[in-house]
C-alpha cells in the first residue's frame, strides 16, 4: 500500500512553501501560472510565496524542467600572451550547476513525457550528463485529469488521464482538496516527510473520481499496425502531400510537445575579451528547413511534407522501433496550438488504415 | 564595447564613406574638440544601412545610434540616401512602441567639407544621450501584464455570412477546376468550431468547402509556394489584400491566380472563443443565425454574437469584399469609414515607454521561438532562409532572453514595413497569445502618416513606399541641430 496524504485546497500554497526544502535541498518548484492576454496561456514558472497559480492544463508542457529551451554547456575564454601573440591559452569551464526541481500540477501526459525523454537521453550507449543531473534531482507531482479535452487522445498511446508513468506523486481533486498518492520510491519519501493529513479517509472518493474519468473514454482505435504501416508509407509522396498540405512548417507542434527532444548546439562569442564565449544547447525543430540542411547546401527534407512525415514517423514508427513504445502521449497540444489545426490523430489513423 | 566609466556612454555612429566620414575627418584635421563617446562604423552609403543594424545595436545595449550620410541630392550613388531617408524615418517612428526612446536614434546629413557641422552634430547628439542617461535594459524591466479592451464597434455590420451564396461558389469553383492545379478554401477541422485550409483538387473536395466566421486562416500564405502552378483561391476582403500585396511585389503572377470573392461579415476571435468554451470534450451542435453562432458542448451552451466575438481586426475592417477578384459572388454590407485604432495598439498607445518595455518583457518571456508568427505570415516569403536563422552574419544569438525574442519581432516587423496588410495571422498563430500584431499595426500607421495614407495591398500597381522615394519628401523633414 502506497503512502497517501490529503491536502485542502486552501493549504496548497503552504504545501508549495514546504516543498521548497524537500529532501533537505533548496528546490525550484515549477507551477502552472496563467499569463493574461486576449489569448490566455498557462506556462510553468518558479513558485514564489504569494504568487497566483492555476491547476489548468498548461499550454506549454514542463519539459523545460529537464531540457531547458536554452542552456549553457560550457564557457570558454581565450587569452593571448601579450609577449608572444602566437601563444594562446584556452580555458574551458563546464556548466555543472543544477538546481533540484519539483514540477507541481502537471498532467499525466506531461509526466509521461519525462519517461519518453529518458530513453534516448539516459538509456542509450551514452547518458547525457546535463539531462541526467536534472532528471535525477527531479520530482514530479502530477494532477490526474478530472475530464478529458477535445484534443486529448492519451489513451490511444498507452497513457491515460490517471496514468502514473513518469510521476512521483499523483494528486486527485476530491471535495475541497486533493488526495496525494505516492507512485514511486521518491514520491514515498517525499510524502512521508511532509506533515500532511493521512489520505486514507479520502481514498475511496479519489478512486471514484479516477474511475469516472476513465469511464468517459471512448474505445481507442487499434494502433498495433501503425508502426509497420507508417514505415511502409515512407515513400508514398501523395499520401504525405495530401495529409500535410496545410502545414506551415513552423515549430508550434515540436516546441509545445512534451516528448520532442531535438536540440541544436551553437557557440556564441569567440571567447576573447571580457566576456567568455558560451556553447549553448537550444531546442531545435525537425519542422525547420535548416534542421536537415547540410553544409553543402543539400537538404534531405526540402519540403514541408518530408518534415511532417519525419515528425509523425518518429513518434509512431522509428522511436517505437528502437524503444518499443510510441513517443507521443496524446496530450493534443500539437493540435490545439497549431495555426492550421493539423490533426496528428487523423494522419495516424489514415496511415494505419488499409 | 568598453567606455571610460562615468564619463562615456555607448554611442554607435554609422557614417557614409563619401560624405559624413569625410566630414568627421575634416573635423579631426581641423582639431575641432568633440566628445569621445561615438564609435564610428564606416559604411559605403547610408542606403547600405539596414535598419536592423540600428536595432541590433540598440538591443545589444547601445545608448544611442547616429546615422549620417550625404545631403539629399548629393549621394555618391545618386539615390542611396533617398531610400535610406524613408527607412530611417519609419524606424525612428517604430522605436517608441517597443519602449525605446526615439531620441536615442537620429539620422542626419553631413558633407565631407562640413567639419564644423559634424562637430555640432556629434556634440549635440552626445549631449542628448548623456541627458537621457544609459539605455534601460529590457531584462531588468518589471513584468507588466495588460489585456486590451475588446469592446469595439465595427465599421460594417458583422454577421455569420449565412446568406452568402456558398452553393453558387461551389459550382463556380467546379467549373474552373479543370484548368487549375488546385483551389484553396476552407473545410471543417477536427471539430465543428474549427475551420482549416482545404486544397481542392477534385469535385468531391469542393463539396467539403465551408463558408462562415470560422474561416480565420489567410490562405494567401500558400500562394508563393505554389508559384508557377495555376491556383484558385477563395478570399475574404483581408485575404485579398495579401494577394494584392503579393502581386505588387511580383511574388506571384496574376495569370496564375484565379480569385473567388465572397462577402465577408467578419471572423470569430478563436482565442476568446476557445477561452469561453473552456475544456470540453465534444460539440453536439452548432447553430448559426444572422447574428452569431450558438455552440452546444458537453459542458453547456455558449452563444457567440459576431458583434462581440469577432477578431480585433474585423472591427476596423473597411474591405469586407475582395479588392481584386475574377469571380465575385454575393452582396456586401455597406462600410461607414471612420478612423479606428486596433485594440492592442490603443492599449500600447496609452502606455509610457517604461510600461511598454515592461509589457514586452512580460510577453516575450513566454515566447518559445516556434516562429508560427513568421510562417503564418503571407508576406514572410523568405521563410526557409530567414535572417533570424542565419549563423553568418550572426543576427541573433540562440539565447532565449526576452531581449533576443523581441529583437526577432523587430526583424519581422521591419521587414513588413509598408507591406503588412494587417491580416493578423502572426498574432492568431501565436500559441501563447503574444499581441505581436500591434507592432506591425504601429508601423503601418506610421507608413500611412508618412506616405499620404498609403495602405499595403490595396492597389496592385502601387509601389510599396519603402521600395521607392521622392526627391522632396512631403512628410519627412530634417530635424534642426542646435
Amino acid at each position: 500500500m502506497s503512502t497517501t496524504r490529503y491536502v485542502e485546497q486552501n493549504a496548497l500554497p503552504a504545501l508549495l512553501e514546504a516543498l521548497r526544502t524537500a529532501f533537505g535541498q533548496e528546490q525550484r518548484i515549477l507551477v502552472p501560472v496563467l499569463q493574461p492576454a486576449v489569448k490566455e496561456s498557462v506556462v510553468f514558472k518558479p513558485w514564489q510565496l504569494g504568487m497566483a497559480f492555476t491547476l489548468k492544463k498548461a499550454t506549454v508542457p514542463p519539459k523545460e524542467a529537464v531540457l531547458p529551451p536554452c542552456e549553457t554547456l560550457v564557457q570558454y575564454k581565450r587569452t593571448k600572451n601579450p609577449e608572444n601573440p602566437a601563444e594562446l591559452t584556452l580555458e574551458v569551464t563546464e556548466e555543472t550547476h543544477c538546481q533540484p526541481t519539483i514540477v507541481f500540477g502537471c498532467r499525466p501526459c506531461d509526466a509521461r513525457g519525462f519517461s519518453i525523454l529518458d530513453r534516448p537521453y539516459l538509456q542509450g550507449p551514452f547518458a547525457d550528463p546535463y539531462y541526467q543531473r536534472r532528471r535525477e534531482s527531479l520530482t514530479v507531482i502530477t494532477q490526474t485529469c478530472n475530464s478529458t479535452g477535445n484534443t486529448c487522445f492519451c489513451h490511444w498511446t498507452g497513457s491515460g488521464p490517471t496514468h502514473p508513468e513518469g510521476s512521483d506523486v499523483l494528486m486527485t481533486a476530491v471535495e475541497n482538496g486533493y488526495w496525494l498518492e505516492a507512485v514511486s520510491p521518491r514520491g514515498e519519501k517525499l510524502l512521508a516527510a511532509l506533515s500532511l493529513a493521512d489520505g486514507a479517509p479520502h481514498a475511496d472518493a479519489a478512486q471514484k473520481v479516477r474511475e469516472n474519468v476513465n469511464a468517459t473514454l471512448e474505445p481507442a482505435p487499434d494502433l498495433s499496425k501503425t508502426q509497420a504501416r507508417l514505415a511502409a508509407r515512407f515513400t508514398d509522396a501523395d499520401f504525405w502531400r495530401d495529409q500535410t498540405a496545410r502545414c506551415l512548417s513552423c515549430g508550434g507542434c515540436t516546441y509545445f510537445c512534451p516528448t520532442c527532444y531535438c536540440f541544436n548546439i551553437t557557440d556564441e562569442g569567440d571567447g576573447y575579451g571580457e566576456n567568455p564565449g558560451r556553447r549553448l544547447r537550444t531546442w531545435d525543430s525537425c519542422m525547420a528547413s535548416h534542421f536537415t540542411r547540410e553544409a553543402s547546401g543539400h537538404n534531405s527534407r526540402p519540403n514541408t511534407q518530408d518534415r511532417m512525415r519525419n515528425r509523425i514517423s518518429h513518434k509512431f514508427s522509428t522511436y517505437p522501433e528502437t524503444w518499443g513504445t510510441f513517443s507521443c502521449n496524446g496530450c493534443g497540444r500539437c493540435i490545439s496550438n497549431c495555426p492550421v489545426c493539423l490533426d496528428i490523430r487523423a494522419i495516424v489513423l489514415a496511415a494505419t488504415s488499409d | 564595447m568598453s567606455t571610460l566609466k562615468g564619463k562615456e556612454l555607448r554611442i554607435v555612429g554609422f557614417l557614409c564613406n563619401w560624405c559624413s566620414y569625410g566630414g568627421a575627418d575634416t573635423a579631426g584635421v581641423a582639431r575641432a574638440t568633440q566628445p569621445t563617446d561615438l564609435r564610428i562604423i564606416r559604411v559605403p552609403c547610408s542606403g547600405r544601412i539596414d535598419p536592423l543594424f540600428i536595432l541590433r545595436a540598440l538591443f545589444n545595449g547601445a545608448d544611442g545610434v547616429l546615422v549620417s550620410g550625404c545631403h539629399p541630392n548629393d549621394c555618391h550613388y545618386s539615390e542611396g540616401n533617398f531610400y535610406a531617408r524613408r527607412r530611417l524615418e519609419v524606424l525612428k517612428q517604430f522605436l517608441p512602441v517597443l519602449g525605446i526612446d526615439d531620441r536615442r536614434f537620429e539620422y542626419t546629413w553631413v558633407s565631407a567639407s562640413e567639419g564644423q557641422r559634424w562637430k555640432e552634430v556629434v556634440t549635440t547628439f552626445t549631449e542628448r544621450i548623456h541627458a537621457l542617461g544609459p539605455a534601460p535594459v529590457l531584462e531588468d524591466a518589471q513584468a507588466l501584464f495588460r489585456v486590451a479592451d475588446m469592446t469595439l464597434s465595427p465599421l460594417h455590420a458583422l454577421g455569420t455570412g449565412i446568406q452568402a451564396p456558398l452553393e453558387e461558389l461551389k459550382s463556380a469553383i467546379k467549373s474552373r477546376l479543370p484548368e487549375l492545379d488546385c483551389v484553396l478554401g476552407w473545410q471543417q477541422g477536427h471539430d465543428a468550431i474549427h475551420s482549416v485550409p482545404l486544397f481542392m483538387r477534385s469535385p468531391e473536395d469542393v463539396d467539403k468547402l465551408v463558408w462562415g466566421p470560422l474561416n480565420v486562416n489567410n490562405l494567401a500564405v500558400y500562394l508563393p509556394s505554389l508559384k508557377g502552378k495555376k491556383t484558385g483561391i477563395v478570399v475574404k476582403g483581408c485575404d485579398s489584400r495579401s494577394v494584392v500585396e503579393l502581386l505588387q511585389e511580383n511574388l506571384i503572377k496574376r495569370d496564375d491566380v484565379v480569385i473567388f470573392s465572397m462577402p465577408c461579415e467578419g471572423t470569430l476571435d478563436m482565442a476568446r472563443v476557445m477561452q469561453k468554451l473552456g475544456s470540453y470534450k465534444t460539440i453536439s451542435q452548432t447553430d448559426s443565425d444572422d447574428k452569431g453562432i450558438t455552440v452546444t458542448t458537453d459542458t453547456g451552451k455558449h452563444r457567440f454574437d459576431m458583434s462581440l466575438w469577432a477578431q480585433g481586426k474585423c472591427y476596423g475592417c473597411a474591405t469586407p469584399g475582395a479588392l481584386l477578384a475574377d469571380v465575385r459572388l454575393g452582396t456586401l454590407h455597406p462600410v461607414t469609414p471612420a478612423p479606428t485604432t486596433p485594440p492592442e495598439l490603443a492599449m500600447l498607445d496609452a502606455m509610457s515607454l517604461e510600461e511598454r518595455r515592461s509589457f514586452w518583457k512580460a510577453q516575450m518571456d513566454r515566447c518559445l521561438r516556434c516562429y508560427a508568427c513568421r510562417n503564418a505570415c503571407p508576406m514572410c516569403v523568405c521563410r526557409d532562409y530567414c535572417v533570424s536563422d542565419s549563423r553568418d552574419p550572426h543576427w541573433m544569438t540562440q539565447d532565449d532572453s526576452a531581449n533576443e525574442k523581441l529583437f526577432f519581432q523587430t526583424i519581422h516587423a521591419m521587414h513588413l514595413a509598408g507591406r503588412c496588410t494587417g491580416c493578423g495571422e502572426c498574432q492568431r498563430a501565436c500559441p501563447v497569445g503574444i499581441p505581436i500584431l500591434a507592432l506591425r499595426q504601429h508601423i503601418a500607421r506610421a507608413v500611412g502618416t508618412l506616405f499620404d495614407g498609403y495602405q499595403a495591398g490595396i492597389q496592385p500597381k502601387a509601389t510599396p513606399p519603402l521600395l521607392g522615394f521622392e526627391v522632396q519628401e512631403k512628410n519627412i523633414h530634417e530635424r534642426e541641430w542646435k
